[in-house]
C-alpha cells in the first residue's frame, strides 16, 4: 500500500518540525474538551426544558385581580368572575388557583403517612383549586373522585387547619406509598402539620410543582379551596384550541370593567409563564451554541493557516516530488495523512481533557456525568473537521508545477 | 529606536493584512468572551457597601425544629421571626439596627391621571437609611417616633416619585397606600446596591423597593409578606396575629456596630437573648446564632450563579484556544519573513534587536486585539442582557476597572503568546537564509 509507505516520511517530517503540529493538536484538544462538554450541557438543559408540566400548555392562561376599594366584596366578586368567565364561548374551564405550575412561586407543605413529630415526611407543592381545577389544568383523574362543589371552602386566614379531602399526583402517591399501586392509595389518610389528618380521594396522572429546579418537581397536591386573602384572586383558564389569545383579551376586558375597585394584572399565557422560568436555561443553550461555533471555526482556521504555511514552505520539495513522478493524488494524500496524524494526537489528548473538564464540572457544579459515547462521536467529528480544513491547502499543494523544482528561489 | 520598531511593525502588519487581521480577530474573540463573563462574575460578586462592609452585620437566630436543621449542615434559618426581630430591635444594643421585611400592595395616587398600581414595599426602621448610606434627593428618613407609633409615613424611591409626583419635591404630600393616607417624608435618589445584599431571599439583583414605611405598620395593616416565608411548625391558632406570633421566619435583621471589634459582645447579647427565650420554652435547638458582615453574608448566600461561573471557566479555555491559534499564526508569519530577518542579521542587527523588534510587533497586535475585544465584550454584554432580560440589567455594565483589565489581559496574553515565535524568529541563522537567495 502506498499509504503505509508514506507514513515514514510524514512522521519524520513532523518530528523535525513539531511546534506547528503540537500547536494544532493542542487547539484541537482544548476545543474538543469545550465542545463536547458544551454539547453535553446543552443536552442536559434540553432534557430539562422538554419536561412536560401536565397542563394544556398551548391553551391555558392566568389572570389576577386585587381589590383595593374599601367596600370591595371579595367573595361575591370571585363567584361572579368565575360565572362570567365560564360564560365566554370557547372557555373549557376556569378555576381559582394560588400558584401556577413551573412559574417559580408557590406554596409547599410536608405530608406524613404517620401522625406525630419527627416522622419521615414528603414535600409537595400545594395547589388550591375548586371543583373545576382538574378540568382547567387539563390533568386526568386516574383513580378516585373529584372534589364536589359544596366542599370548596374560602381560605381567608381565619379558618382552622386544612380541608378534609385532597387529590394528589401519581408521583406523590408513589413517593409516600412506594409499596402500593397508585389506585390503592385512594382512601388513605396522610398527615399535614405533623398531626392533622387528610384523606386522599383521588389521583391525577401528572402535574408539576412551581419550582423547576426542585428535585420533587412531580409532587403536587390539590386542596379544595378558593384562596381569598388580601382581596386577591388568581384565575386559571383553559380554552378551546386556537382561541386562547382572543379569550385572554375578552377576560381582561371583562375584569377591567370594575377598574375603579380593583387592579387586573398578570395576564399571561401559560407558555409565557413557562418560558420565563426556563429562560435562564434557554440563554445558556444559546450562549453555548455561539461558543461552539466560534471555537470550531477558529480551530478550523488555525488548521488552514498552518497547512497553507507548510505548503508554501515546501513548494520546492513538492515540486521535486512531482518532477520525480508523484501524482497529484499522492501530494493531496500526503497532507491529508499528515493532518490525520496531528488530529489523532489532538483527539487522544482531547479525550483526556474532556473527561477531566467533565469531572471538574461534576464536582464543582453538580453536573451529570458525561456518557462515554460522546468521545468516539466527538473524535469522528474532529477527524472530519481536520480533513475538511486541510483539503483546500492540499489541493493548492497538488497544483504546484513540477517545473518549480528546477528553478532556484 | 522604539518608534522605528513601531514603524517596522506597521509595515509588517500591512504586508500581511489577512494574517494580521486573523490574529487580531482571534485575540479579540478570546478577550471579548472572557471580558463578558468576567464582568458578569465581577458584578455578581460585588460588595455594594465596601466602606461599611465590616461594621454591618446580618443576624441569624436558630429557632428551628428540634429534629431538623433549617439548612444543612446544622445551619440556622436565613431569616427571623416577627417576635425576635422586634425584640432585638427594641433592645437597641447596637449603634444602629433595622429589622425589615418585604411587602407590597396597591398604591393609589391622588392625581386622577395616574392609575392605581401594585408595587413592593420595604417595611423597616428608620436606621435603615443611615445604616446603608441611602442617598436622599428630598427630605430624609422618618423619625424614631414614627417607628414607635406606627405612623403613616413613607419614603419613596425616585421611580415612584417620578411616576406619581412627576419628579417634584413631594415631601409633605400625601399618597394612598393599601387604602390608607400616607405622608411622604423623603424621596431617595437612584440606589441600586448590586447585589441587593440586605435581602437575598429573592431577586438578588433587583430593585430595592418602590417605597419604604415603618415595619410597625405590618401588624395594624396586616401587610402581606412578599418575600419568602418558612415555617417548621404551623402557627398556634388562626389569623394574622397568630401567624405573626408563630415560629415562621420572614424578616431580616441588620445591625451597624461602631467598630468590628464589638462583634463578639453583640453576639453575646444575642445569645443571652436566645437563652432567655429558651426559658420561655422556645428555641429547642442548641445555641447556634450567627452574625455575618456584608462580605461574609454575600459569600454565605452564594450570590454568584453557577452558570456564570461555568461560563467564566469555559471562556478562559476559549481564550487559551485563541492564543494557541495566535501563536501558530504568528509563527507562520515570522517564519515567512526568514529571509528578511537573515538579511537584517547579516547587516549587523543583534539577536536582541530582532527579539525586541518582533516583540513590539506582537504587542501592537495584542493591543489592537484588546481594543477590538473590548468592543466585542460590549456586544457580548448586550447579548447577555437580551438573553437574560431584567435579571441581567445591572450585571452588564463595563466600568473603568474592567476596561483596564481587558487591555492588560490582552497585551499580556499576546506578549506571552508572542515570546516563542519571536524567539524563533530572532534565532534564525543569517548564513542559511542568505545562501538560498
Amino acid at each position: 500500500m502506498l499509504g503505509t509507505l508514506e507514513m515514514g516520511p510524514i512522521i519524520r517530517s513532523l518530528t523535525r518540525n513539531k511546534t506547528g503540529a503540537v500547536l494544532i493538536a493542542l487547539q484541537i484538544a482544548v476545543t474538543m474538551a469545550i465542545v463536547l462538554n458544551a454539547v453535553f450541557i446543552i443536552g442536559e438543559r434540553n432534557d430539562l426544558i422538554a419536561r412536560v408540566s401536565g397542563v394544556d400548555e398551548a391553551n391555558s392562561f392566568q389572570i389576577s385581580s386585587t381589590g383595593f376599594a374599601s367596600d370591595f366584596n371579595h367573595m361575591q366578586t370571585l363567584e361572579q368572575d368565575l360565572l362570567d368567565i365560564r360564560a365566554i364561548p370557547g372557555v373549557v374551564a376556569v378555576t381559582t388557583i394560588n400558584a401556577i405550575p413551573t412559574s417559580g412561586s408557590g406554596w409547599s407543605m410536608s405530608l406524613q403517612t404517620e401522625s406525630g413529630e419527627n416522622k419521615t415526611d414528603v414535600g409537595t407543592a400545594v395547589y388550591m383549586v375548586d371543583q373545576n381545577g382538574i378540568e382547567a389544568l387539563s390533568v386526568e383523574l386516574i383513580a378516585g373522585s373529584n372534589f364536589s362543589e359544596n366542599e370548596i371552602r374560602y381560605r381567608d386566614g381565619n379558618q382552622e387547619g386544612w380541608p378534609q379531602n385532597i387529590i394528589i399526583t401519581k408521583a406523590l402517591a408513589n413517593d409516600m406509598f412506594p409499596e402500593l399501586d397508585y389506585a390503592e392509595v385512594v382512601g388513605k389518610t396522610v398527615y399535614i402539620n405533623y398531626t392533622e389528618p387528610m384523606q386522599i380521594i383521588g389521583i391525577i396522572d401528572q402535574l408539576q410543582a412551581p419550582w423547576i429546579g426542585w428535585n420533587k418537581l412531580e409532587n403536587a397536591m390539590l386542596s379544595p379551596e378558593h384562596i381569598a386573602s388580601g382581596d386577591f384572586s388568581r384565575y386559571f383558564v383553559r380554552t378551546e384550541p386556537g382561541m386562547r389569545d382572543d379569550i385572554m383579551l375578552q377576560v381582561e376586558e371583562l375584569l377591567a370593567k370594575r377598574a375603579n375597585e380593583r387592579l387586573v394584572e398578570g395576564l399571561r399565557s401559560f407558555e409565557e409563564v413557562r418560558e420565563r422560568s426556563y429562560s435562564r436555561h434557554e440563554a445558556m443553550i444559546q450562549i453555548l451554541f455561539v461558543v461552539m461555533i466560534t471555537l470550531v471555526s477558529i480551530t478550523g482556521k488555525g488548521i488552514v493557516g498552518l497547512a497553507s504555511f507548510n505548503v508554501n514552505r515546501r513548494r520546492k520539495q513538492i515540486g521535486t516530488r512531482r518532477a520525480l513522478g508523484a501524482s497529484k493524488a499522492q501530494i493531496i494524500r500526503y497532507f491529508m495523512v499528515e493532518n490525520f496524524l496531528i488530529t489523532t494526537f489532538g483527539i487522544v489528548l482531547g479525550m483526556a481533557m474532556t473527561m477531566g473538564l467533565n469531572m471538574t464540572l461534576v464536582s464543582v457544579f453538580e453536573l451529570g456525568r458525561m456518557n462515554l459515547m460522546y468521545l468516539p462521536l466527538g473524535a469522528i467529528c474532529f477527524w472530519l473537521l481536520g480533513q475538511l480544513a486541510v483539503f483546500g491547502p492540499a489541493i493548492k499543494a497538488a497544483s504546484t508545477p513540477p517545473a518549480l523544482a528546477t528553478r532556484t528561489v | 529606536m522604539f518608534s522605528y520598531y513601531i514603524k517596522l511593525a506597521m509595515l509588517s502588519i500591512k504586508r500581511n493584512p489577512v494574517l494580521s487581521a486573523l490574529m487580531v480577530f482571534a485575540i479579540a474573540l478570546g478577550i471579548g468572551a472572557c471580558m463578558t463573563t468576567i464582568t458578569v462574575n465581577y458584578l455578581m460578586s460585588n460588595n455594594p457597601i465596601k466602606s461599611k462592609s465590616d461594621v454591618l452585620f446580618h443576624v441569624q437566630l436558630d429557632n428551628w425544629s428540634p429534629f431538623n436543621a433549617a439548612r444543612d449542615p446544622d445551619q440556622p434559618p436565613l431569616q427571623l421571626t416577627w417576635v425576635d426581630a422586634n425584640n432585638l430591635q427594641k433592645a437597641g444594643k447596637a449603634f444602629r439596627q433595622a429589622a425589615m421585611a418585604r411587602s407590597g400592595g396597591v398604591i393609589q395616587p391622588e392625581n386622577p391621571d395616574v392609575k392605581p398600581f401594585q408595587d413592593s414595599f420595604r417595611l423597616t426602621y428608620t436606621d435603615f437609611f443611615t445604616m446603608f448610606n441611602v442617598p436622599f434627593i428630598y427630605g430624609s428618613g422618618w423619625d424614631k417616633q414614627a417607628d414607635e407609633n406606627a405612623e403613616f409615613v413613607t419614603v419613596l424611591s425616585r421611580r415612584i416619585n417620578d411616576e406619581v409626583f412627576g419628579g417634584e419635591n413631594s415631601v409633605g404630600k400625601t399618597i394612598t397606600i393599601v387604602g390608607q393616607t400616607f405622608r411622604v417624608v423623603g424621596v431617595i435618589d437612584e440606589w441600586h446596591p448590586v447585589p441587593k445584599f440586605f435581602d437575598l431571599n429573592n431577586d438578588d439583583f433587583g430593585e430595592p423597593s418602590a417605597l419604604f414605611m415603618p415595619l410597625s405598620l405590618k401588624l395594624p395593616l396586616e401587610l402581606p409578606s412578599w418575600g419568602n416565608t418558612n415555617c417548621w411548625k404551623s402557627p398556634e391558632g388562626e389569623g394574622f396575629v397568630a401567624f405573626m406570633n408563630s415560629e415562621c421566619v420572614h424578616l431580616q435583621y441588620w445591625v451597624e456596630l461602631k467598630d468590628a471589634s464589638e462583634r463578639d459582645s453583640y453576639l453575646d447579647f444575642v445569645n443571652s437573648y436566645v437563652n432567655e427565650q429558651k426559658e420561655l420554652g422556645r428555641f429547642p435547638r442548641p445555641l447556634n446564632n450567627k452574625m455575618s458582615n456584608v462580605q461574609e453574608w454575600l459569600e454565605y448566600n452564594e450570590v454568584v450563579a453557577d452558570d456564570a461561573k461555568m461560563m467564566m471557566w469555559l471562556s478562559l479555555m476559549f481564550l487559551l484556544v485563541c492564543l494557541l491559534n495566535t501563536i501558530g499564526l504568528m509563527l507562520s508569519k515570522f517564519m515567512g519573513k526568514s529571509s528578511e530577518i537573515g538579511l537584517r542579521r547579516a547587516v549587523g542587527a543583534t539577536k536582541r534587536d530582532l527579539f525586541y523588534q518582533h516583540l513590539v510587533e506582537t504587542a501592537c497586535i495584542g493591543l489592537a486585539g484588546g481594543l477590538l475585544g473590548l468592543v466585542m465584550s460590549y456586544f457580548g454584554l448586550q447579548g447577555i442582557r437580551l438573553l437574560y432580560g431584567e435579571f441581567a440589567d445591572r450585571l452588564t455594565s463595563l466600568d473603568g476597572n474592567m476596561v483596564l483589565l481587558a487591555i492588560t489581559i490582552s497585551v499580556f496574553a499576546t506578549v506571552i503568546a508572542g515570546v516563542y515565535p519571536t524567539w524563533r524568529a530572532s534565532s534564525i541563522a543569517p548564513a542559511g537564509q542568505l545562501k538560498s537567495q
